[in-house]
């Protein structure tokens, strides 16, 4: 595995604000056509450490590569880094379409920008990003009107809109029902398989994350870091680490003895 | 001492238990106090508050507290609790933890900094961003701008119409009555229209406009932010600031001058009813007065004036609305303060402009 090219390197990075850090001392690589997964109980900064990752926040300390290019010189150098962002995409939590455009003009958006098609062709390539995430026939629908569920799903065609090479998906199968949420699986593993793309996925959903992570890294409660990585399968039979089995089991970590 | 522990201890009656034992405990002042479970057929957080209690009078008092006849259920309930590490004195919870006075006034004031270095910033992005879109006009997203130009100036031509009407009507009916006695009726369309359009006119507008557009600016990018559709724009690969700054300052600074200009009219108009039903001046001679008061430099000034307002205003609003962070109340928040903010420097910059000019002059 390690003689893939790293897409992501994370080194000795510490996240969070000014007021507070979250994470320290996070060290790790993600390689070109993996299916990476980050876990960590709730509010232990996972989503942070994505945005982290995409430049939107800057690490406290360390330095984060994304495509070969620093996240601290991403400032300096911003005509660089939207070129960057043009290779990535996002699905962010709660699907963050923008809410006055329709779904269709929402994953038009980044077709327009960045690519020099005519209005008639970015429509039917939208109609078919829209038939690979199971929306069919909602180009017109306003976000606003589609349950949870959908606008995840128009989220995740918006962030495949321009073909990335590197997917970031924060929750995504968070609020599906289990036969949508393993529809959604099967779909992110083809377009690993066929397209290529890199994934980069925050999630707490175990069935999910069994189906379809190569490898994943636990985050600690306390901040403290990394706790333990590799292929979920095998942490959750041998971790070392108890916390990291109870995750993998639904068990509850503290116990009730007196 | 022996205590009982009741069968049932519930919201109602445990009031009235821990007094009992109180009131026992400091009758006889035990030093060993033995609960018994005996009775109790069911236990619940209730029974763990009496046995805190009990527990904690035991111990102020030096004493040893025995529990006897414990079920199984009554101890699954205490080992749930941690009763034995659970803590006897507990905090006040009305009073809030605050931070010292001088650790809030040094953040208070670091904020303030921060604030400050953030609006510096700004200024230089929008700065920049109207360098590209000089340079690159085709990037401006033109139907946002028609959209703006509607909600910003259209939408507020009734009331802003309105207000300007009644403005000119209470001006006029107001220094009629001094202008009356030295009967210089006809100066009452001077006084209206020289107000209206060096002054109140950019003010009046621009104070209605940054109401009701300077605070939908700031909500409708605070709540894009709290939603993660700014930072969904800035993957995407969006200047944030061309795609939803611009075309809200662009529209602005379009359309509020046009609304002055509709103040100024409304205005005079109100005035001249007035002078024409209280004041026996024929309408000729009101605009006519009105006209040779005003020269075309006054009415310049005014729109270029009402120009820089909706540049504050739309900027104003703009900026308070990428500072929300957190969610509904922050929105609330850099609604308001892009309302105060933009009056306060509106009125910063007009005086400012007044004593430029009378310098310049």
């Amino acid at each position: 595995m390690n003689k893939r090219q790293a897409v992501v390197e994370v080194k000795d990075v510490s996240i969070g604000f000014s007021s507070k850090v979250i994470q320290r001392h996070l060290d790790f690589e993600v390689y070109e056509g993996e299916i990476f997964v980050i876990l960590g109980g709730s509010g232990c900064g996972k989503s942070t450490l994505l945005k982290s990752i995409i430049g939107l926040y800057q690490p406290l300390y360390g330095d984060i590569s994304l495509q070969g290019m620093s996240i601290k010189n991403s400032q300096n150098d911003i005509q660089a880094y939207r070129n960057i962002l043009k290779e990535i995409g996002v699905m962010y939590q709660g699907g963050a379409l923008l809410g006055s455009l329709t779904l269709a003009e929402n994953i038009a958006l980044p077709l327009h920008e960045h690519t020099n098609l005519n209005t008639e062709e970015i429509a039917s390539l939208v109609s078919v990003k829209l038939a690979l995430v199971n929306l069919h026939g909602f180009e017109l629908a306003m976000p606003s009107e589609l349950s949870g569920g959908m606008r995840k799903r128009a989220a995740i065609a918006r962030a495949l809109a321009l073909n990335p090479g590197l997917l970031f998906l924060d929750e995504p199968s968070a609020g599906l029902d289990p036969i949508l949420s393993s529809e959604l699986d099967h779909l992110l593993i083809k377009i690993n398989k066929n397209l290529a793309t890199t994934m980069i996925i925050v999630s707490h959903e175990l069935a999910s994350i069994k189906a379809i992570a190569e490898r994943v890294i636990v985050l600690d409660q306390d901040g403290q870091g990394i706790i333990e990585q590799g292929p979920p399968g095998h942490l959750a039979e041998y971790s070392k680490v108890p916390y990291v089995r109870h995750f993998f089991h639904r068990q509850p970590h503290f116990s009730f003895e007196a | 001492m022996s205590f009982t522990f009741p069968e049932y201890v519930h919201n109602k009656n445990v009031g009235f238990i821990l007094r009992d034992f109180q009131q026992d405990f400091s009758r006889i002042n035990p030093c060993r106090v033995y609960v018994d479970f005996q009775q109790t057929k069911s236990f619940n957080d209730f029974g763990v508050l009496v046995l805190t209690e009990i527990k904690k009078k035991t111990h102020q008092a030096n004493g040893k507290l025995v529990l006897r006849n414990l079920s199984q259920e009554v101890q699954d309930i205490l080992d749930l609790v941690q009763f034995s590490t659970l803590p006897e004195e507990v905090s006040d919870l009305s009073q809030k933890r605050l931070p010292k006075i001088t650790i809030r006034t040094g953040e208070a004031f670091f904020k303030c900094l921060y604030d400050m270095k953030k609006m510096i910033f700004f200024v230089g992005e929008v700065f920049f961003a109207s360098l590209v879109l000089i340079k690159n006009p085709r990037k401006l997203r033109y139907n946002d701008v028609i959209y703006y130009m509607q909600r910003v100036g259209v939408d507020a031509l009734p009331i802003v119409a309105l207000i300007s009407l009644l403005l000119g009507l209470i001006m006029a009916f107001m220094s009629s009555a001094q202008l009356e006695q030295f009967g210089a009726n006809i100066y009452v369309a001077s006084l209206v229209s020289l107000a209206m359009i060096k002054e109140l006119g950019p003010i009046m507008t621009c104070i209605l406009v940054s109401g009701r557009s300077g605070s939908a600016f700031a909500s409708e990018i605070g709540s894009m932010k709290i939603s993660e559709e700014v930072d969904a724009l800035t993957t995407m690969g969006f200047d944030t600031t061309i795609f939803l700054v611009m075309p809200k300052i662009v529209a602005a600074v379009i359309v509020v001058p046009l609304l002055v200009v509709f103040s100024d009219i409304f205005a005079i108009a109100g005035g001249l009813i007035i002078g024409v039903s209280m004041l026996d001046l024929t309408i000729h001679s009101y605009i006519h007065q009105t006209m040779t008061s005003l020269t075309i430099l006054d009415f310049g000034l005014g729109l270029l004036k009402s120009m820089f307002f909706a540049l504050i205003i739309a900027w104003i609003g703009a900026f308070r609305g990428f500072q929300t962070e957190g969610g509904a109340q922050e929105v609330g928040q850099a609604t308001t303060s892009a309302v105060v903010s933009s009056i306060f420097l509106i009125i910063v910059v007009d005086s400012l402009i007044a004593v430029m000019l009378r310098y310049w002059n």
